[in-house]
């Protein structure tokens, strides 16, 4: 019985012995292989148990199983103590100064107005709606007359105009528009209900700037039309926008405004998030900011594209990305946006 | 429209406080831009009664006037003011009062001083001392009932609602237009002015003739005849509610007819009777070349386009615009012509425009006024001028119009108000709404109103626009708030705008800064940046009305703009390397059509390559340098470009290459000339380069397609030649990719000099060479390379460099 016993325990204490000695890895793997390996010695035993009559076989092979348990263990636990020192080595030997900068690499961005543009859109398209364009320089018809804005409305002070030197019958027809609304036409021109369409772009004024008003501007039209679009439906949507861009905790109240094109007609407004009501110089005093303009389309300009004016209603809304990015950076003077300022762009 | 809101209390009762009101008016599209407190820091400054005036002792300007205060004490103070008499209510101020010194215009506190050797108890105060106006000649006199001992600012301070109003809403640029907005939002009746007067003159009729000769543009008009009237100041009351709303007293009869239109909405004009030749008015269009002398002093030329008011002979005024300067009410006149109109808007509106005047009247008219009105505030402005100038009138009115102007009658369904709001609305609320602003409503069951506009809502004619009548004085916040249901319509894809964003993506993300600069320019920019042929075949869109030369035409590149935008930002740079890019549209002419906009990127790079610590070096950055960024979008797009050497104002011969795909040119890359540079005021080398994303975007794979990585190794071999200096590497390069056992090659030296001879440079390029098919064999490829060298040879006179 010794004679099988004796080998083994041998094994484990030179086993042991060996591996107290060794310093580093590639001797590890080298101890590893002599006893654990595919013809390790260790491995040797386990596998010549086979041979052996039951009796022995439980014997040994309980105490086989426990010395490689053992020495695994023990390999284990060295490999572990060797990466420790190692890492310990190349701080102690290669130290860098780690708050020195890296190369640089050239650091370019987008245009504040540009990410701005980006979060809106990306709010509307989560909400189902399309992204379109239309053209900056426009006919009267698109800006003004399909809008129910013909020649000689009062309403066309609310849009001071600038005109491109080039008349039709007497009359200047081409225009920098006004404002996105006139994709509202185009859009109805080129397709049938259900819609829901957002149409970014910039759009010109006859305007002089100061902290609050620039000449040219981005903006975005919004247009749904379909069975059933009610202005409860309108409320939501732009209420969803506001908090998304604005908060959750955004409170957004809705007040009667007028445009030619749609009717009832809407102002949206979110509670000031500088003053959070009491009234400050952002929200000039009345604890809310107007945002947008909205309504629900008139039903002559749905009859117009050839719906049925009594089965569809729809709603739209126009919103400026400089407002939105003014309150949203804080910014001061909207005049900065295309100053180009490397000290203002390189903030965003 | 200012209101005050002391006016507004004739015509309703005011229940709310006046922030709240200001709150609800706004919230139903009447917005109250501003509430403005006339009252001044009048602390302490009550009304006293002037009851003795003696003269200074030691001063011949000055009195020694006793005030009766509203404790019965009567004290003394020292007063200048020539206008000062007994019985007079006037302010009185205290020592310790805070005013304005009359003549330096600073805030001051009344000390207790002695006026050459009297002692005043406090000061009579002038308007300018209470910060009203700059009158300072004499001190306010007060109205004669104001109770003495009444805080001044309860007498004269008047909180005053600045609306800021919707053109659609004629009818509130009156007070009591906006009693009706008040009587709905509060729940509370409208109190409408009385028009009641007793007619003791002659009957107007054979006494005075109207002809209007253009009914089309003079739908209504309306005369009354008052005789006797004597001209004088206007009472206290109706001169401060006018200050009050912003416009100057003029004499008694003028003051009437602002008076009406301010508080009815109707513009009204008083002609003086005796100097209407023929005491006659004619209505008709301006005559080729008549003239007129206006209100304001000015001579005006006339158009046929314009509706005049007319005498026997001339025009005496611009219909709805102003009164001329001939038939004016003066302190002579007796008898009063008045006028009370309806003329088209569009008509005031153009020839506003043609004169370039604008007036409280024309403001009102161009919006659409009611044609029911002309004659209830004509009977208005007779009662006033009755009580205030003491005339006679003369019976009826000259009422001039093309039939009884109807009613307009709406049918709203319960379903469209559902329609559109989302909301089943009771209908008993929806009468009480539309009642409370005098709408007539009528339920009609099973499910609909017959709904009655009131005369003075213009606006109102449709369905729709009682809908939103209801919805705002309900109030839209209390209307339901539900999220867009039902089918989302296909997608349509937008080619051009998905490359744009992913070019202005890659830009930014290489490391260029994007900037957003103005599409409009001025010629000599675009001058200085394009070939004159290309203006001379694009010329570019002028505006015709430009706030400045700056910006007088639509840009027909972004080349000037970003030049622009690189000098501003390299005046701050330091030295540092400035990168930018615009991604924008061009304009192009078409004729007879809008011009073509055509999407465009420009990019810009100047300063120095920065080293390792991000300072400049001394090498500046260039044509590579922009080239790299330009490589970036382009891979980054899938697209393999060719760069020919280009000849293009403004760049540098011999540093400018034309970007081209397939053979079609995409875009241009190179050195700007340092000429240009300099006329932007760059003294340092640019590189620039501009994409048509146009023509680049047929070129764009939509998908990038799959080709199955070979199993079998490359073999890497380094390939060295020599040839003509001016023999392109790109040239070389296609031919060794023609390889059809070449999978890529890339360059890794460029060398002249020694011991290359002269005219001569080196090359050296690292190839790839894979099979799909299999391992190649060391011969293959030796091969292979033996023939690309044979063809280098062949073709471009290269040598093997050994
Ligand atoms: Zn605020």
């Amino acid at each position: 019985m010794t004679s099988v016993s004796d080998p083994i325990s041998e094994i484990e204490d030179a086993a042991m012995r060996e591996l107290a000695v060794i310093s580093d890895a590639t001797q590890l793997e080298a101890w590893r292989l002599s006893y654990l390996g595919r013809k390790g010695k260790l491995t040797r035993i386990l596998r010549g148990l086979a041979d052996l009559p039951l009796e022995q076989r439980r014997s040994l092979g309980a105490e086989a199983n426990r010395i490689k348990l053992r020495l695994e263990t023990a390999h284990r636990e060295k490999l572990a103590r060797f990466e420790q020192d190692r890492v310990a080595q190349v701080t102690e030997g290669e130290r860098l100064d780690v708050t020195l900068p890296g190369p640089p690499l050239p650091r370019g961005g987008l245009h504040p107005i540009t990410r701005t543009l980006q979060d809106v859109l990306r709010v509307f398209e989560s909400m189902g709606f399309q992204v379109a364009e239309g053209p900056e320089i426009e006919w009267d018809y698109y800006n003004f007359e399909a809008l129910r804005i013909p020649a000689d409305h009062p309403a066309r002070d609310m849009w001071d105009t600038l005109w491109i030197d080039c008349e039709r019958e007497g009359r200047r027809s081409m225009l920098l528009r006004t404002h996105t609304s006139p994709n509202q036409i185009r859009i109805m021109e080129r397709t049938q209900p259900p819609i829901r369409v957002v149409v970014p772009g910039k759009c010109y004024r006859f305007e002089a700037t100061d902290p609050t008003h620039e000449w040219m501007m981005t903006q975005v039209e919004g247009l749904a039309i379909d069975d059933g679009i009610s202005m409860a439906d309108l409320k939501g949507t732009l209420a969803e926008f506001a908090r998304r861009i604005f908060g959750e905790e955004r409170k957004v109240a809705f007040r009667c405004d007028y445009f030619p094109f749609v009717e009832p007609g809407m102002e949206l407004r979110i509670d000031c998030f500088i003053c959070r009501g009491a009234g400050c110089r952002t929200c000039g005093r009345t604890g809310w900011i107007e945002i947008l303009g909205a309504g629900m389309v008139h039903p002559e300009i749905i009859a117009n594209a050839g719906y049925d004016p009594d089965r569809y209603t729809g709603f739209a809304f126009g919103l400026g990305i400089e407002r939105i990015a003014l309150l949203r950076h804080g910014v001061d003077d909207i005049r900065h946006f295309y100053a180009n300022d490397l000290r203002f762009l390189q903030q965003f | 429209m200012r209101i005050p809101l002391r006016w507004l209390a004739d015509y309703v009762d005011l229940m709310l406080p006046t922030e709240e009101l200001a709150r609800r008016l706004t919230t139903a599209g009447v917005e109250v831009g501003a509430i403005i407190s006339s009252a001044g820091d009048w602390a302490g400054v009550t009304v006293a009664e002037v009851v003795d005036i003696k003269p200074h002792p030691d001063a011949e300007r000055l009195v020694l006037v006793a005030v009766r205060l509203g404790d019965d004490r009567t004290q003394t103070v020292v007063c200048g003011a020539p206008n000062v008499a007994v019985g007079q209510r006037v302010a009185f101020g205290p020592v310790g009062t805070r005013y304005i010194n009359g003549h330096t215009g600073e805030r001051t506190i009344l000390k207790k001083v002695k006026i050459r050797g009297v002692e005043s108890a406090g000061m009579i105060m002038s308007e300018k001392e209470l910060g009203i106006s700059d009158e300072h000649e004499g001190i306010r006199v007060l109205p004669e009932d104001a109770p003495v001992g009444e805080p001044l600012a309860s007498i004269l301070g008047e909180t005053i609602f600045d609306l800021d109003l919707t053109p659609n809403r004629p009818d509130l640029l009156s007070v009591l237009g906006v009693a009706r907005e008040v009587a709905a939002l509060s729940g509370s009746k409208v109190r409408d002015p009385s028009i009641v007067y007793e007619a003791t003159g002659e009957p107007i009729r054979g006494r005075a003739q109207v002809d209007v000769l253009d009914r089309e543009l003079c739908p209504r008009y309306v005369a009354a005849l008052v005789e006797g009237v004597k001209i004088a100041e206007s009472p206290a009351w109706m001169q401060q509610r006018l200050i009050a709303a912003g416009m100057r007293p003029i004499n008694n009869v003028v003051d009437i007819t602002n008076y009406v239109m301010l508080e009815m909405g109707q513009p009204l004009h008083a002609f003086d009777f005796a100097g209407l030749k023929d005491r006659r008015i004619v209505v008709r269009r301006a005559r080729r070349g008549e003239s007129l002398r206006l209100l304001d002093g000015m001579d005006r030329e006339l158009s046929p386009e314009m509706l005049v008011i007319a005498d026997g002979d001339d025009a005496v005024g611009v219909a709805g615009v102003m009164g001329g300067a001939e038939s004016e009410v003066t302190e002579e006149t007796k008898t009063v012509l008045l006028e009370s109109a309806n003329f088209r808007a569009t008509s005031i509106r153009r020839t506003r425009q043609a004169l370039k005047v604008e007036t409280d009247a024309s403001k009102r008219f161009e919006k659409g006024l009611s044609v029911h009105l002309p004659p209830i505030a004509a009977e208005r402005a007779v009662k006033l001028m009755v009580e205030i100038c003491g005339g006679r009138a003369a019976q009826g009115l000259i009422d001039i119009t093309s039939g009884k102007p109807k009613d307009v009658r709406v049918t709203l369904t319960q379903e469209r108000l559902q329609r559109v709001l989302g909301v089943e609305l009771p209908s008993g609320e929806v009468r009480r709404v539309l009642e409370g602003l005098g709408f007539g409503c009528r339920w009609v069951p099973p499910d609909r109103f017959i709904v009655r506009v009131p005369y003075w809502r213009t606006d109102v004619s449709i369905a729709d626009d009682v809908v939103e009548e209801i919805a705002r004085i309900v109030g839209y916040d209390e209307l339901p708030t539900t999220r867009l249901r039902g089918e989302i319509p296909p997608a349509q894809r937008q080619p051009m705008r998905e490359l744009r964003e992913r070019v202005r993506h890659a830009l930014a993300a290489s490391g260029l800064r994007e900037v957003i600069t103005y599409s409009l320019t001025d010629l000599p920019t675009l001058q200085k940046v394009l070939p004159p042929e290309d203006l001379a075949t694009s010329p570019p869109l002028r505006i015709a009305n430009p706030m400045s030369r700056e910006f007088e035409y639509a840009r027909t590149t972004l080349r000037g703009s970003i030049l622009q935008a690189l000098a501003k930002h390299i005046r701050v740079s330091g030295g540092h390397l400035i990168s930018v890019f615009e991604a924008g549209r061009v304009y192009l002419r078409s004729d007879n059509d809008l011009p073509h906009e055509i999407e465009t990127v420009c990019a810009a790079l100047s300063g120095r390559k920065p080293n390792r610590w991000g300072q400049p070096t001394g090498e500046p950055a260039g044509f590579f340098e922009a080239k790299a960024h330009l490589e970036h979008v382009l891979a980054g797009l899938r697209v393999a470009a060719e760069y020919r050497e280009a000849v293009e104002h403004p760049y540098l011969s011999g540093r400018t290459a034309e970007v081209a795909i397939d053979g079609r040119r995409v875009g241009l890359l190179g050195e700007l000339h340092p000429r240009i540079a300099a006329s932007f005021e760059i003294k340092q080398d640019v590189a620039m380069f501009e994409l048509d994303l146009e023509a680049l975007m047929p070129h764009v794979p939509e998908t990038v397609h799959y080709e199955p990585v070979s199993p079998y190794p490359s073999v890497e071999e380094d390939l060295a030649i020599i040839l003509d200096e001016d023999i392109p590497a790109g040239r070389v390069i296609g031919m060794i990719e023609d390889s059809h056992m070449v999978r890529s090659v890339s360059i890794f030296d460029v060398y002249t000099g020694p011991p290359v001879p002269k005219g001569k440079k080196s090359l050296a390029f690292s190839i790839s060479f894979q099979s799909g098919a299999k391992t190649l064999t060391d011969e293959e490829v030796a091969e292979e390379r033996r023939r690309i060298v044979q063809r280098l040879r062949r073709e471009l006179g290269a040598e093997l460099r050994s």
